[in-house]
């Protein structure tokens, strides 16, 4: 059981600490499979099947046949295991960026190159609170 | 006598590699990035350190969630390039310093800094990017280097506090080892950015530069700075930045900057790099 912690309140943000680890750890060491040829073949050739050979939670092989990044990351994913998934795929970081911050790649490649998304409004859950209530996409 | 003479900080993004490998260093969006780089690349013609001891983290490369080492030293011989899914990066195999390495470990554990020993390892682009941006693309590296893994990605990363010690546990080390070595430390990684989730593409120029400003000169206070406030202000994968840290307690407490080059974005992520000289007797 996890107690609070001081970073739960930082927006669109979840820590990888211990026990999101203990909670991904199957979900993890499938995303590290994936670095073998042999077994990159055997995931695109029969995703679902390749998944049950794994200890992974039904929601987590979901989140993974969806693609859903933000989804695998509430689920003990991390950013650096999941790369793999996607790396598989073909895609680059930043068509996984535009899913995960509901942008498209034009958009966020754009931020970027404009400095990126600011600290300002960003440090704080309620900062991105205060903005949903007049608008709902705000604060992404 | 064996000592450290510079240490050098700077991001190891893994798209610089990528741009090195590819040849696209002279395109209009990687242009003024490895200008950046190019007075450190004439400044180490001239230093030549024998042996570079380079802070680095691996990113689920050699080490997946079976083995998380908080501090992992590299003793071995040699460190091929890792596969990280699209081919080993195309550099020359790493050599170590199996001799230093092992008195380092020797002395470090006694110093109680209990680090892990690690006789195989690949290395991934968090340890040959730095090199890439420093040496560019020689046969052979003209340097032995030992790899000094920080776990930054289970959280919690060691501390700030606990890195500037184990930096200064380092220089030690070095300087009670019999042979006359020049010796450099790298500690590599940052500055802000974060990959993961709705808060994407974050950049922080005002904590990078900050932070810049506290290695340089107050190391104490930038060792202060609390492992939430890392993730708050640099990012979820800022808090990489503990590792320069290491590199800046090896070094003397004043030291000179004969370089600062920072520049957003390289792509998802703000790079600083600082090259600093020893100043004085301690």
């Amino acid at each position: 059981m996890r107690g609070p912690q001081d970073y739960d309140d930082i927006p669109g943000t979840t820590v990888f600490d211990a026990e999101r680890s203990r909670q991904g750890y199957w979900l993890n060491q499938f995303c590290m499979s994936l670095m073998n040829a042999a077994n990159r073949s055997a995931f695109k050739a029969d995703e679902a099947g390749y998944l049950n050979n794994w200890a992974m939670t039904r929601e987590q092989r979901q989140a993974v046949l969806d693609r859903d990044w933000n989804r695998m990351i509430k689920l003990g994913g991390n950013i650096y295991f999941l790369a793999k998934i996607f790396s598989s795929d073909g895609k680059s970081f930043q068509h996984v960026a535009a899913i995960m911050t509901d942008s498209t790649q034009e958009a966020y490649a754009q931020m970027m190159i404009a400095g990126g998304r600011p600290a300002a409004g960003n440090r704080y859950q309620s900062e991105w609170d205060a903005k949903r209530t007049t608008d709902p996409k705000a604060g992404r | 006598m064996a000592h450290i003479f510079a240490g050098l900080s700077t991001s190891h993004v893994p798209a610089i590699g990528a741009a090195i490998d590819l040849g696209k260093t002279t395109q209009a969006y990687w242009q003024p990035l490895f200008a950046g780089y190019e007075f450190a690349k004439e400044w180490i013609k001239e230093a030549r350190p024998d042996v570079v001891i380079l802070i680095y983290n691996d990113h689920a490369s050699a080490f997946s969630l079976e083995l998380i080492p908080t501090f992992a030293l590299g003793c071995a011989a040699e460190f091929p390039s890792a596969d990280e899914g699209w081919g080993p990066r195309p550099v020359p195999v790493v050599k170590g310093h199996p001799e230093l390495a092992a008195h380092l470990a020797q002395s470090l554990i006694l110093d109680e800094f209990d680090l892990t020993i690690v006789n195989k390892m690949d290395v991934d682009h968090g340890l040959t990017v730095p090199l890439s941006l420093v040496y560019g693309q020689p046969r052979e590296w003209p340097c032995r280097v030992i790899p000094l893994a920080v776990n930054v990605i289970q959280y919690p990363p060691p501390t700030g506090n606990r890195c500037l010690k184990l930096g200064k546990a380092i220089r030690r080390a070095v300087e009670s080892y019999p042979e006359d070595l020049r010796v450099m430390v790298f500690g590599t990684g940052g500055m802000s950015h974060q990959l993961q989730g709705p808060r994407a593409g974050l950049i922080n120029k005002e904590f990078d530069n900050r932070f810049m400003d506290f290695v340089i000169d107050a190391p104490e206070k930038a060792a202060a700075i609390k492992p939430v406030e890392y993730l708050r202000e640099a990012g979820s994968e800022g808090i990489e930045l503990v590792m320069w840290l290491i590199m800046r307690g090896a070094l003397h407490e004043r030291v000179r900057c004969i370089k600062r080059f920072y520049h957003v974005p390289a792509s998802n992520t703000a790079v600083g790099h600082l090259i600093l000289e020893n100043e004085g007797k301690a």
